[in-house]
């Protein structure tokens, strides 16, 4: 951390210190500023990550996903209202889609977190997608970790409304929660390659309406043969296999979260859940993968932009014609960009 | 290494009683459709829970849409409020039914530009872009 403190020029460093600083003493101006500094990649990020990880800090991260119209936020409020009456502060990420057309995004959840408005121990951050696929922000671990450096001891993530494959929640959270709604139930077939399995606990919102029960049933039908994260049996996922709680069964609650009801039961299983990872030492095997998942997607984006800067796109475009016209595969091109890049040794490429 | 991603972030809300919002979301989404990332907090917001959002979301801008009459009251208390919480360096605009006399009050006590009926979008978008490109928050 100190090597890389050391290469940032004087007023970033001056930023990064002062900000961690206000971040480490819970200074909420602090720490949304250093979430704008650190979600637009803006110079002197990564020594302001550095010195506000310096806090130790660590806090248990929710993931909250599901289906557009699920509920999610209207979920997320009621579960941090728990949670402030347990005493607990609470951090939440609140992430929407970014129109791939115009840029913008229209970040619309703080409506329905309206009972949250005053509560200062509560930190609610809206965020936008910016072109990163699975349901989440590019810096939305990054964000997770200013929360956490700055004392919020639970962290709240909510997704985009997301269907089969925008599974990044799964990497970013210790206990992921599925809201589904009966209106969801011809979905929940589908979903059995994807959102369910990264599911620990399956929450079915909007109870009160008549095809709960029946969703209800074949969700249980479903963690009953193994699915989800930790089922008895692995479930299909990665996932289930490498980091499930032992023994955990993913419950599958109901709710009715306008109303509250059901809240506190989720918040329970969240307990349960909290516990089963601490001391089957799962937690710390899933901070490994997370970390392992952060690093690699690092590198990737590091090689990415110096080939981009070696290559330039003018490297790229002289490329895609050879290729395009039949001189050159796919494969050869991009190991000649490698090479030339310094990335791949040419007598090293396969 | 990395470049840059700097959006213009705009908290949009509606305070006071009235529940009239359908300017609201036009604003919304003219603002995304402009590439801003929009915050939009809703109907019935108090002075205090716009700035605390304001802050939490490190927004540059914050638009009010006021129809209720009450803008000179609750203009210059969320401009006072956001100055107090050490935010004097983000713009307070808004749109609404304000007399021009008013307008001027109000542009006096650090208020930016008030768009009345009739406004295009356009116009709106530009104000903001023009203001943010000189402000001190581009420059962070």
């Amino acid at each position: 951390m100190a090597a890389v403190a050391g290469r940032a020029e004087a007023p970033e460093r001056e930023m990064a210190r002062s900000l961690a600083e206000g971040c480490g003493a819970g200074e909420r101006a602090a720490l949304a500023r250093a979430i704008s500094v650190v979600e637009d990649r803006r110079p002197g990020f990564r020594e302001l990550l550095a010195r506000v990880a310096a806090n130790g800090r660590r806090a248990h991260r929710t993931g909250i996903t599901g289906p557009p119209g699920a509920g999610k936020s209207t979920l997320a409020a009621a579960l941090a209202r728990v949670w402030r009456d347990a005493g607990e502060e609470v951090g939440i990420v609140a992430v929407d889609p970014t129109s791939p057309y115009s840029g913008g995004a229209l970040l619309g959840d703080r409506v329905r977190m309206a009972p949250l408005r005053l509560d200062r121990g509560v930190f609610i951050r809206s965020m936008a997608t910016r072109g990163a696929g699975g349901g989440l922000a590019e810096a939305v671990h990054d964000v997770i970790d200013l929360m956490e450096g700055t004392g919020f001891g639970r962290i709240l993530l909510e997704t985009v409304g997301v269907g089969q494959t925008e599974l990044g929640v799964a990497e970013a959270a210790d206990t992921v929660v599925v809201v589904l709604t009966p209106e969801s139930g011809d979905e929940v077939q589908a979903m059995k390659a994807g959102l369910a399995e990264v599911a620990d606990i399956f929450v079915v919102n909007k109870a009160d309406r008549p095809e709960a029960r029946a969703l209800v049933r074949r969700l249980r039908d479903a963690v009953g043969l193994g699915r989800g994260r930790g089922g008895g049996t692995p479930g299909a996922g990665a996932r289930a296999k490498e980091d499930g709680a032992p023994g955990w069964n993913p419950p599958v609650l109901t709710a009715v979260a306008t109303a509250g009801d059901g809240i506190i039961a989720l918040a329970d299983a969240v307990e349960d859940h909290r516990r089963s990872l601490a001391e089957s030492g799962v937690q710390e095997a899933r901070r490994i993968a997370r970390a392992e998942a952060r690093i690699r997607a690092e590198v990737r984006a590091v090689l990415e932009a110096h080939l981009g800067r070696v290559a330039g796109g003018g490297g790229f475009a002289e490329a895609a014609r050879m290729v395009a016209g039949g001189r050159e595969t796919v494969y050869e091109a991009a190991q000649r960009l490698l090479a030339g890049g310094g990335i791949l040794s040419r007598d090293l490429a396969p | 290494m990395t470049t840059t991603h700097r959006r213009i972030r705009v908290l949009v809300a509606k305070p006071g009683l009235d529940g009239h919002d359908r300017g609201a979301r036009v604003i919304v989404s003219a603002f995304r459709d402009a590439g801003f990332e929009v915050v939009y907090t809703g109907l019935h917001q108090t002075p205090e829970a716009i700035v605390e959002a304001a802050l939490q979301e490190d927004a540059d801008v914050v638009a009010l849409s006021i129809l209720s009459g009450a803008h000179m009251t609750l203009l210059p208390r969320v401009k006072a409020l956001l100055d107090e919480a050490g935010l004097d360096d983000v713009l307070v605009t808004g749109g609404g039914i304000i007399p021009d006399e008013d307008a001027e009050a109000l542009h006096a006590a650090g208020i930016g530009r008030l768009f009345g009926p009739g406004t295009r979008t356009g116009d709106a978008v530009a104000y903001i872009r023009t203001w943010f490109a000189s402000s001190r928050r581009a420059a962070t």
